[in-house]
């Protein structure tokens, strides 16, 4: 776990704010079932729902990731995460790409929880709960709207998607995205983890592999 | 006492000069001395994680109808939120319900992990005003409050001075009040704080290390009302001094 951690690689320092996407994979808003339409939700989200991952949880690739003492198991959402280029302000979906420096594989590690209405921040937050893969440069993904996301666990396949499953775009969501926030370049918006995501236990390894970028490998180790 | 502001094409660090009647000057670090209205005001602290509470004052709860909470509410904004004193906010047309939230804002001074609440205060570099702007027409029942109530640009303004935790002798008997248009609309005191400094910060720590820089808001107050373009907002703590914050039309923003 390093705190402030910067990943100061090409083409951008990625010291900015590491955002996730909340359901914005048909499979999850799917996992929900009829209880999207019930109280306390009473619908499905209509803007994009965001949650910051903080400094704290940032750990790059082949970092060993403590397991908290008062969880059986982890869910490790694996995700493709849009590295933002420039300032990006009421971006139209056409020209998003504009904005983009690049992609990352990144895992969205949380404490198991069903209720989204308005969940603890312990559950996402603690040190490591982020690991971010290396930068691929934009050029080098021409399509980031229909890439495969593979996540292993224990060198074994565990779940597959494909980012094509997202209700928003990589270019649409950053359209509605940034309607009411500006991203700053090393900002990264992570597009939506599909559901189920696997779960693990202590001890276990993860990889995260997606079409074109490089892999993202952790592994679960003893909280000190 | 500092700020950071921007002057005649570089940025200084900024200490009050002396206490006259009317507007503030500031003594820049190289000895200039220039007027409160001469200056660009930049967040006193460049800001790490920026940790929010909700309704942490009994009054505030009961305003929005909030019963009892186990543990505190807490989320998590953007650093493109940051607006220094003397900043304008936007307030998107149409919209009904945009308010101010004067709070306390807790800066972290040293990196700590499960930090008991006795030594919590090793741990506070300084404090300074925030106001925490929201806008209550785009909340949505999925991750409350979503980060288009909670993390707007220009929506969470610092300052204007970062005050050292020396200089504030107890900061748990605190005077907060907001004036909009000159008018007082929101008191409170922070000793009566549902979860107070040292909690916040043994319970925050439990889970997430807190690094220098990091901000604590530690929630506002009731009295809150709707702003709208044109609106002075004021916000007031003891011994922290006076932010002003004035709400902009979408026009402003070429929207």
């Amino acid at each position: 776990m390093t705190p402030g951690f910067v990943m100061d690689c090409a083409p951008h320092r990625l010291s900015g704010t590491v955002y996730g996407t909340l359901l914005n994979q048909r499979s999850a808003v799917d996992a929900l079932g009829p209880s999207v339409a019930e109280p306390p939700y009473n619908g499905a989200p209509k803007a994009p729902v965001l949650y910051v991952k903080p400094r704290n949880t940032l750990v790059p690739s082949n970092s060993v990731v403590a397991f908290p003492h008062d969880a059986d198991e982890l869910e490790v959402g694996a995700c493709l995460g849009i590295v933002i280029g420039r300032t990006a302000c009421r971006v139209v979906e056409t020209r998003a790409f504009d904005y983009v420096a690049g992609y990352l594989a990144m895992i969205d590690i949380s404490v198991p929880h069903s209720n989204y209405y308005r969940p603890s921040i312990r559950y996402k937050a603690r040190d490591g709960f982020c690991p971010l893969g290396p930068v691929t440069g934009r050029a080098d993904v021409p399509n980031p709207n229909s890439v495969t996301v593979r996540t292993y666990v224990d060198d074994i396949l565990a779940a597959q998607t494909n980012t094509a499953e997202s209700l928003r775009s990589v270019g649409l969501l950053l359209e509605d995205v940034t309607e009411f926030m500006t991203l700053a370049a090393g900002d990264i918006l992570g597009l939506g983890v599909a559901a189920p995501a696997p779960r693990v236990r202590r001890g276990q390894s993860v990889r995260v592999e997606i079409e074109g970028l490089d892999a993202l490998t952790i592994r679960f180790g003893e909280a000190p | 006492m500092h700020a950071r502001v921007a002057y005649a094409g570089a940025m200084h660090t900024a200490t009050p000069a002396g206490r006259g009647e009317g507007e503030v000057s500031l003594v820049l670090a190289d000895g200039r001395v220039v007027g409160e209205s001469d200056v660009v005001w930049l967040p006193p602290v460049e800001c790490g994680t920026i940790i929010a509470l909700g309704l942490n004052y009994a009054d505030h709860a009961k305003e929005l109808k909030f019963d009892s909470q186990a543990e505190p509410l807490v989320f998590l904004k953007g650093r493109g939120s940051l607006l220094g004193h003397l900043g304008v906010t936007r307030r998107p047309t149409n919209v009904r319900f945009m308010h101010y939230e004067c709070e306390l804002a807790v800066i972290i001074g040293r990196q700590g992990k499960c930090i008991n609440a006795k030594n919590a205060f090793d741990h506070v570099a300084g404090y300074c005003i925030a106001n925490d702007y929201a806008i209550r027409d785009y909340l949505e029942n999925w991750y409350r409050p979503n980060l288009r109530v909670k993390n707007r640009d220009g929506g969470t303004v610092l300052g204007p001075w970062f005050v050292e935790a020396e200089d504030i002798t107890d900061p748990a008997n605190l005077n907060l009040r907001t004036l909009v248009n000159g008018e007082v609309m929101q008191q409170g005191n922070t000793r009566d704080l549902i979860f107070d400094i040292p909690t916040l910060i043994e319970y925050l720590s439990s889970f997430m290390t807190l690094s220098p820089g990091d901000v604590i808001l530690t929630g506002t107050p009731e009295g809150v009302v709707n702003v709208d373009a044109g609106d002075e907002v004021v916000c007031e703590i003891d011994g922290l001094g006076r932010q002003v914050n004035t709400i902009a039309s979408d026009d402003v923003f070429g929207r």
